[in-house]
């Protein structure tokens, strides 16, 4: 190949000579590898790379498999609470709600009111934050760096409600089944709705910084497209689908706990690249904000456990002073309660599309199957289709806008 | 109480709002399809949320390509692709969650496979199903017959023995001292 | 470093001041695999600016680091690629082991999982947690500069070792029973 620039060849510039040159001409295989500033995560792909232009690609993962499946089924349903946090662990929250629906759908049992106005507005605020994490992240990758840090401040702010509300900031392990860990303290309510009045303003700063942004629309409109017939085939949910036009959204079209009694709106684009998931999400944050600020307004004091003797572990001065309420408490941490025979995919919408368990028990205090559906492993799958054909850069941007969290997508 | 309690929605898609569709669906199904579906399980009746019909595998794409294209049906999307191992004769199911984005109804179809015996692959009709199909062959050893590239995924690929079935033990560890190599056959023709 | 446990090393003027420098110029290789990684970005944003500490510069390079932070769950498939990466860098290195999984396998005592991060390469600072909140990893960070000062981190006395090393095999052969002596000092 002659080299069209101007400088000096020389015997050592060969490329007959360059080891990677596998194919005998300028392509060459580049592996990006599992420890990469733009890999989200440890996740690895190798690229057949002509100049800058990827020509084919395949990916790899499971640099962070932990087994949660094979764990399900040694532990006990309310041990693996704590598991259900490490999925999408950006939005830890969305998944203690998901798999607490799971497990009392099997056993029929239900929740009083103020335990679902909680969870909801618990299932929003982890939305609000993982969105903040994928555009932050998006963002560095291709290089804006204060939208990230206006981000976490807010991503901070929230962190301390949660911490008021259950202790941790990341793994949260909120839900139980049939309940909460707890109320929520005292004046909590009042705290977040000053929290979504600051985030709000925030968010119109941030828009600013990046929407109208000439460098920013350069480098993302037209990039990483993936259309609404792909995205069908690919089983794309969530943002990344209602970004190319696809109008499905479990809250609204298949309503559970009181979405139905919450008014919002899915934000929809139409075509399916990079910049329309980030307006998907900014616009999906503005909603959050609305649906918490009508839960906190709409919740009542009242109990947050369902009475049900299964499910419900005695309170302290029961085990304490109590015979029955000692066994109760026993019999409930040493052996777990038993979850009638039966098989259920419960869904929620979580923050990156539908999260689904799949849950298969024959009786007994263990799953005999617990799969975890999570949204990333097909959105990953339709990352080689999506930036083949495109350059190095732009498949940057594409990974970062399908936000891809090794949690959910290596289980 | 169990799943089959009706309880104030906290989860949607009940059996209440699409137990009469769901009927009229499995009756043409076993209509059509005759001795091909082995058993169907309805919600009200067994602890089900939604219809599971067993196919027999020899005739599971021709029942999948039905549900995902005839009128009235439109199960169009593929929600999950996923196994189990049932430690009974035959051993494993493998499960498939479709969705119908027209009325928003769930269906699940499962197919019985006993050990060593193949399955046939799901990528033609949607091409969303390549990658849990691998995962399904590295997690339980169940492998698709007509697969673009059947391999694992998630476990290094000198890993001995398949995870998720019952008889690996949850310690099984296997570690090993280097990572392999990008494949350039892969780079030639893709994965698909 | 003698029988009783206690450092036995020249400290002169310069050591503390090489060390001095060394403690505040700590460029971070975030090796951020799971839920960690995110509160590793929580410490490095605005909030809990780790910056303060030296550690600005935050390198994706081996070569261009020296304090890597491990951050999340280390698998069998990628323990290989941790090894590598902790073995291109340059010394001297130090290692911080962040959250539970890193130190030793966290919850998860499953087959895929390595169970602790000194299995393959050493660690100086180990922060419980899951995951540390920022003010543990910074407590971890500023437990590191203390040791960095002492010179009691492995890599230091690794330093130290080989310098020994080389006084005593300086006008006459090290004798076997003296290197293995120090050899075992080193990792």
């Amino acid at each position: 190949m002659e080299m069209k620039t101007g400088l000096p060849t020389s015997p050592h510039y060969s490329i007959d000579h360059d080891p990677d040159d596998i194919w005998g001409d300028s392509r060459v295989a580049v592996n990006i590898g599992p420890t990469h500033p733009a890999m989200h995560g440890a996740l690895r792909m190798v690229a057949k790379v002509n100049g800058e232009t990827i020509e084919q690609s395949y990916c790899e993962f499971g640099f962070t498999h932990r087994a949660k499946e094979k764990l399900g089924e040694n532990r006990t349903y309310h041990q693996f609470i704590v598991y259900t946090d490490r999925l999408n662990y950006c939005s830890a929250l969305v998944n203690n709600v998901a798999y607490a629906m799971s497990v009392e759908r099997l056993m029929g049992v239900s929740v009083p009111e103020r335990c679902v106005w909680i969870r909801m507005i618990a299932s929003e605020m982890a939305r609000i934050i993982d969105h903040i994490v994928c555009l932050g992240i998006g963002a560095v990758d291709i290089g804006a760096f204060s939208f990230f840090l206006y981000g976490f401040h807010q991503r901070e702010e929230a962190y301390t409600l949660i911490e008021r509300l259950c202790g941790a900031r990341l793994t949260t392990s909120y839900t139980r089944i049939g309940g909460l860990m707890g109320d929520a303290p005292a004046g909590w309510e009042d705290d977040v709705k000053a929290w979504v009045k600051k985030t709000r303003a925030t968010l119109d700063e941030m828009d600013s910084l990046l929407t109208g942004n000439k460098i920013w629309l350069q480098r993302t409109v037209g990039v990483a497209r993936f259309g609404k017939e792909d995205c069908l085939k690919y089983s794309f949910t969530g943002p990344c689908a209602r970004a190319a036009g696809i109008d499905i959204d479990l809250r609204r079209d298949t309503p559970y706990m009181f979405y139905d009694k919450v008014e919002f709106d899915v934000p929809i684009a139409q075509n399916g690249d990079v910049f329309d998931r980030y307006l998907v999400r900014m616009e999906e944050i503005r909603q959050s904000l609305n649906i918490i600020q009508q839960c906190a307004e709409r919740m009542r004091p009242g109990p947050v456990w369902s009475e049900d003797k299964r499910t419900r572990i005695p309170e302290k001065d029961l085990v304490h002073n109590t015979m029955e309420g000692l066994i109760h408490h026993f019999k409930f941490f040493m052996t777990g309660f038993d979850v009638p025979e039966g098989e259920a995919y419960t869904t929620v919408e979580a923050a990156n599309g539908e999260l689904g368990f799949y849950i298969c028990s024959k009786g007994g205090p263990k799953a005999h199957r617990m799969r975890i559906r999570g949204p990333s492993i097909y959105h990953f799958q339709g990352l080689t289709p999506m930036t083949n054909g495109g350059m190095i850069a732009d498949m940057v941007a594409g990974l970062g806008s399908i936000n891809i969290i090794a949690g959910e997508l290596d289980r | 109480m169990d799943i089959n309690t009706p309880v104030s929605t906290i989860y949607g898609n009940s059996s209440e709002k699409y137990g009469e569709i769901w009927k009229k669906q499995v009756a043409e199904l076993q209509a059509k399809f005759g001795t091909a579906i082995e058993e169907v399980r309805l919600p009200r009746e067994w602890p089900v949320e939604v219809p599971v019909v067993y196919v027999r595998k020899e005739s599971l794409i021709a029942v999948l390509d039905f549900l995902r294209t005839a009128p009235g049906f439109e199960y169009g999307f593929l929600a999950d692709l996923t196994a189990t191992d049932e430690e009974v004769h035959p051993r494993f199911e493998v499960v498939y969650q479709l969705l119908s984005h027209a009325n928003m109804a769930r269906f699940r179809v499962k197919a019985r496979v006993a050990e060593g015996e193949e399955v046939p692959t799901a990528t033609a009709l949607w091409m969303a199903a390549n990658w849990p199909e691998r995962e399904v062959w590295d997690m339980f050893g169940i492998s698709f017959s007509g697969h673009p590239h059947l391999r694992r995924i998630l476990m290094d690929e000198r890993w001995v023995g398949h995870p998720l079935r019952k008889d690996y033990p949850l310690r099984g560890y296997q570690i090993f001292p280097d990572t392999p190599a990008p494949k350039a056959e892969l780079l030639d023709k893709g994965d698909r | 470093m003698s029988k009783d446990g206690s450092s036995v090393y020249f400290t002169t003027k310069l050591d503390d001041f090489v060390s001095f420098g060394r403690k505040h110029s700590l460029w971070p290789y975030p090796f951020g695999t799971s839920c960690c990684g995110i509160e590793m970005m929580a410490t490095l944003a605005s909030d809990y600016d780790m910056a303060r500490f030296g550690a600005e510069a935050i390198r994706f390079s081996p070569k261009q680091a020296d304090m890597l932070i491990v951050a999340g769950i280390v698998n069998t498939k990628m323990a290989p690629i941790l090894r590598t990466v902790y073995e291109q860098m340059a010394e001297p290195k130090w290692v911080i082991s962040m959250g539970a999984c890193a130190s030793s396998g966290g919850i998860f005592n499953v087959y895929s999982v390595t169970q602790g991060i000194d299995t393959i390469i050493p660690v100086d600072v180990y922060v419980p947690g899951c995951p540390p909140s920022p003010e543990g990893l910074i407590h971890g960070v500023m437990r590191l500069q203390e040791m960095i000062q002492e010179g009691n981190t492995r890599a230091q006395r690794r330093e130290q070792a080989w310098k020994r090393l080389n006084l005593l095999s300086r006008g006459r052969s090290s004798s076997a029973e003296e290197i293995k002596q120090l050899g075992s000092t080193l990792e």
